[in-house]
């Protein structure tokens, strides 16, 4: 009896909880709503199998439980039973893979009027580079990092002159523009975390990895890194602002150039070269 | 099958092979030390899985000690908490729970359900335990090391297991976790042959495959499972040791550290997510199906009742077996793989829920209509049941590749699979060690200290790891020492606190449990032989316990599956697997 209440009151808990609690996820800042709406459907059916097994399982417990003279029945297995138990599942789970890959179909096919930005992490901060005006971010490597060169952009690469770098700094982006973000590391695996975007990728170093999105809400939002970097993993933070376009075309007029920094005077030298060979 | 009825002896084949005695001991080293009964090993190896078990108990405190009062204890430094996620983490899913359900449950049960007289190979059983014991040792001996133990977390991912920006990176502690792993492979890797082949070769006569219990089953794939998945998890750990020690780059591209350009080049991070997890994820079943197959005995016996739909629930462990060998990258959605896999990945992820959710029912159908004795075993069974059900059913969040983007990483992850490969299997243990307590020692476990410890355990548990769902939800990230951010309400906080003082009460039960353990081996009622009235071979010894060699002069012969339970016409509600004298009365399972 006690256990059979027992079951009943985990199902009533269970989803009391999750109805009234206060916690839930993050206001969206992003147009992965798509994402939160399969997380519900997955809430809604995964929800009424536990509540259905739950509360079966405590009928049965009530119900059979040992009383002299009770006698279990004989019946080893019923093949009609189990078929249509499988045919079930097997729809039930259907009817959470089918949007969610539909989803991540949209997710990884990068839209063709997104600005490229990249982000670079280190131990344990986090710097970025925006295209400058040609549009375009020139090549980088990890044999080009050094002091004055801190997210390895190839001095020799014309396209890299005009790129915008926020060396441990925070990120803007305007408002409703899809960007690519292509994520580097320089030394250990990060990941580019903004629980409000819903996104997140890891970094690796070695490969450029990317997610996309396109900002759907103007404010300032805290960046995480979701992959274990060492000790300094939990503080890793900063913020990512997402500014009305007029107030990101000026926050990016103040920003400096590769071709500022001392080490851009290789890029200097090699665009010069290039605009006086005949 | 039914022609059974007729003649006892019709249909059961000769022996193949002689009865030969098992090693005798011959002094008191070969007898308490190195001992070759299968019986012995298996309570060397359960004692000491649960002895570092306790280590892993201890570092949960404080891991929540931390999370919950964040600032208060001074000594749990940043370095420290992730020492001790990590050793918590390896500990519990290999030291222990693998050891123990295969090393612990194995060795008990396999030769004993099966109708054996020990495993087949007496003496590199004995080497497979002391092999462990050794990777136990070389792992504690990390905690006393210069630098202290590994805060790699229990992935260990490179490239920063093996740099300085991690505790225990360069120094000695990530040496001793890889030589830890290395050794206790090889130890498995000795048992894990032995209980392959004694399930194939050593059975009695009549004992067919579609005869054995559930447990073995389970125990059987779970091993033959991990003589495959495992030596994924050694080649990574010599690579990673090379890399380390030897400087070859396997996993470590050009980098630099905190401005210093290392002369590592070329390797990748991401080989060894893949043949780590080619390992880990059939490590989560290689933990679960022996629970599923224990789990699938308890409510049998303690329920009167046949398992529901037998057949089914092999070919479902069978298919889950094989099936997870194809699911590992569901672990790395966001590595950073190529995005494809994730259709591929995603598909065979819940697929996998199909045979599962299967097994969950036909449990649940036991109980339909049985007569259920809610013994300890049959409490800590229901336990699991819930538990389980739970963390299957978040799975399907994280195994669907776009749900998975949000959460992963996030404490959801941490909930779901502390619920499905923490709490789950281990209400299992607990609910096995009631069960068959008066089997090994001849006593039974005091019965109103269980009730204790079963309801703080099943009700402890679940508040801790349901509510913590919900602080992944809201977005904090898993492997922090303090959870504060700017889009975390103060509440969780409190929430926090609330889950820590959860965790303690519970980890205070399993002391209550150790006590009764102890006291009932002492001063326990005395158990009547087959106390539970089970129909499987291992409780019809000639005595309980059971002696070296386990059956006396002759070995038993079966004659019907494990679960004759309630049978109509039969003169008691169960027949035991070796009894001739009553008709097999259900023909489809010989």
């Amino acid at each position: 009896m006690i256990v059979a209440a027992s079951l009943v009151l985990i199902v009533l808990f269970s989803v009391g909880f999750h109805l009234f609690s206060p916690w839930w996820w993050t206001p969206i800042a992003s147009n992965w709503g798509y994402i939160d709406t399969t997380l519900v459907i997955t809430f809604w059916i995964t929800g009424a199998v536990f509540v259905a097994v739950v509360l079966f399982m405590a009928w049965c417990v009530f119900r059979y439980r040992h009383k002299p003279g009770r006698v279990a029945h004989y019946e080893p297995e019923s093949r009609k039973l189990e078929i249509w138990l499988t045919a079930l599942t097997a729809l039930g789970v259907a009817a959470m893979l089918a949007p969610g890959l539909v989803v991540w179909k949209r997710f990884i096919t990068v839209p063709d009027d997104a600005t490229e930005i990249e982000v670079v992490a280190q131990q344990w901060y986090w710097s970025y580079r925006l295209p400058g005006a040609d549009g375009r971010l020139g090549s980088s490597g990890t044999e080009w990092i050094d002091f004055d060169n801190p997210l390895g952009i190839n001095p020799h690469d014309r396209f890299g002159a005009d790129d915008v770098v926020i060396d441990s700094g925070d990120l803007h982006l305007p408002l409703g523009q899809p960007v690519r973000v292509n994520l580097r590391s320089v030394d250990v695996l990060h990941d580019f975390y903004v629980p409000e975007f819903r996104a997140k990728m890891d970094m690796v170093p070695g490969m450029v990895t990317y997610f996309w999105f396109t900002p759907t809400r103007t404010g300032e939002f805290e960046v995480l890194c979701a992959e274990l970097c060492g000790v300094g993993h939990g503080v890793m933070r900063g913020y990512v602002s997402i500014d009305e376009p007029e107030d990101f075309d000026s926050w990016l007029g103040e920003q400096v150039t590769f071709a500022g920094l001392p080490a851009g005077g290789a890029v200097r030298v090699a665009e010069t070269a290039e605009e006086s060979d005949p | 099958m039914s022609s059974v009825s007729e003649d006892p002896d019709s249909g059961i084949p000769p022996a193949e092979v002689p009865d030969l005695p098992p090693p005798h001991a011959h002094g008191w080293w070969s007898r308490w030390v190195f001992s070759q009964d299968a019986k012995y090993i298996a309570l060397q190896y359960s004692g000491t899985a649960i002895a570092i078990g306790m280590v892993a108990l201890v570092l949960s405190w404080l891991i929540r000690m931390q999370l919950g009062f964040p600032g208060v204890f001074d000594f749990i430094s940043a370095e420290a908490y992730y020492q001790f996620i990590t050793m918590h983490g390896m500990i519990m899913v290999v030291y222990l729970l693998t050891a123990i359900f295969l090393g612990g449950f194995g060795n008990y049960l396999i030769p004993l359900m099966v109708g054996a007289r020990d495993m087949v190979f007496p003496f590199v059983n004995m080497l497979s335990f002391w092999m462990y014991f050794a990777a136990v040792v070389v792992l504690v001996a990390s905690f006393f090391a210069p630098g202290g133990p590994t805060g790699a977390g229990w992935t260990l991912y490179p490239p920063q297991a093996i740099l300085s920006g991690t505790p225990g990176g360069t120094g000695w502690g990530i040496v001793l976790m890889l030589v830890s792993l290395i050794l206790f492979i090889i130890g498995f890797t000795m048992g894990g042959l032995n209980y392959a082949v004694t399930v194939l070769q050593a059975r009695t006569r009549g004992m067919t495959l579609m005869r054995m219990p559930l447990t073995i089953w389970g125990i059987f794939t779970a091993t033959v499972m991990a003589l495959l998945a495992f030596p994924a998890l050694f080649v990574a750990a010599v690579m990673m040791l090379f890399d380390r020690l030897l400087g070859t780059s396997f996993f470590m591209p050009a980098l630099v550290e905190m401005g210093q350009q290392l002369s590592y080049g070329g390797g990748s991070p991401i080989v060894f997510q893949h043949l780590f997890w080619f390992f880990g994820h059939p490590e989560v079943y290689i933990v679960a199906l022996p629970a599923f197959g224990i789990v699938s005995d308890l409510i049998a016996v303690h329920a009167r009742k046949n398992i529901f739909g037998y057949r089914m629930m092999v070919w479902a462990i069978v298919i889950i077996g094989a099936l997870s060998f194809i699911v590992w990258a569901h672990h790395m959605y966001v590595s950073g793989m190529h995005p494809y896999f994730g259709f591929f990945f995603a598909t065979t992820t819940l697929i996998i829920a199909v045979p599962t959710a299967l097994k969950v029912y036909n449990w649940i159908l036991t109980l339909w209509r049985g007569d259920i004795h809610l013994t300890l075993p049959m409490l800590f069974a229901l336990g699991f049941i819930v538990t389980f059900l739970n963390g299957g059913l978040t799975g399907l969040f994280l195994g669907n590749v776009v749900v998975d983007v949000p959460l992963s990483d996030t404490m959801f992850v941490v909930a779901h699979f502390h619920m499905v490969m923490g709490v789950a299997p281990i209400m299992v243990i607990f609910g096995a060690i009631y069960h068959w307590f008066p089997l090994i020692s001849g006593r039974m476990l005091s019965h109103r200290l269980g009730l204790i410890h079963f309801w703080v355990t099943f009700i402890g548990a679940y508040a801790i790891f349901f509510p913590m769902h919900y602080v992944g939800l809201v977005g904090v990230p898993r492997r922090y020492p303090d959870i504060s951010a700017s889009f975390v309400p103060d509440s969780v906080a409190t929430l926090n606190a609330f889950i820590s003082v959860a965790a303690l009460t519970v980890g205070a039960a399993q002391i209550l449990f150790l006590f009764n353990f102890a006291w009932s081996l002492r001063y326990g009622r005395k158990a009547e032989p087959n106390p539970w009235r089970a129909a499987s071979l291992e409780w019809q010894t000639p005595e309980m316990p059971p002696r070296h060699g386990n059956w006396g002069k002759e070995l038993p012969v079966v004659y019907r599956w494990a679960y004759e339970y309630s049978v109509p016409g039969a003169s008691r509600d169960f027949i035991a697997q070796d009894d001739p004298g009553h008709p097999a009365s259900w023909s489809h399972v010989p």
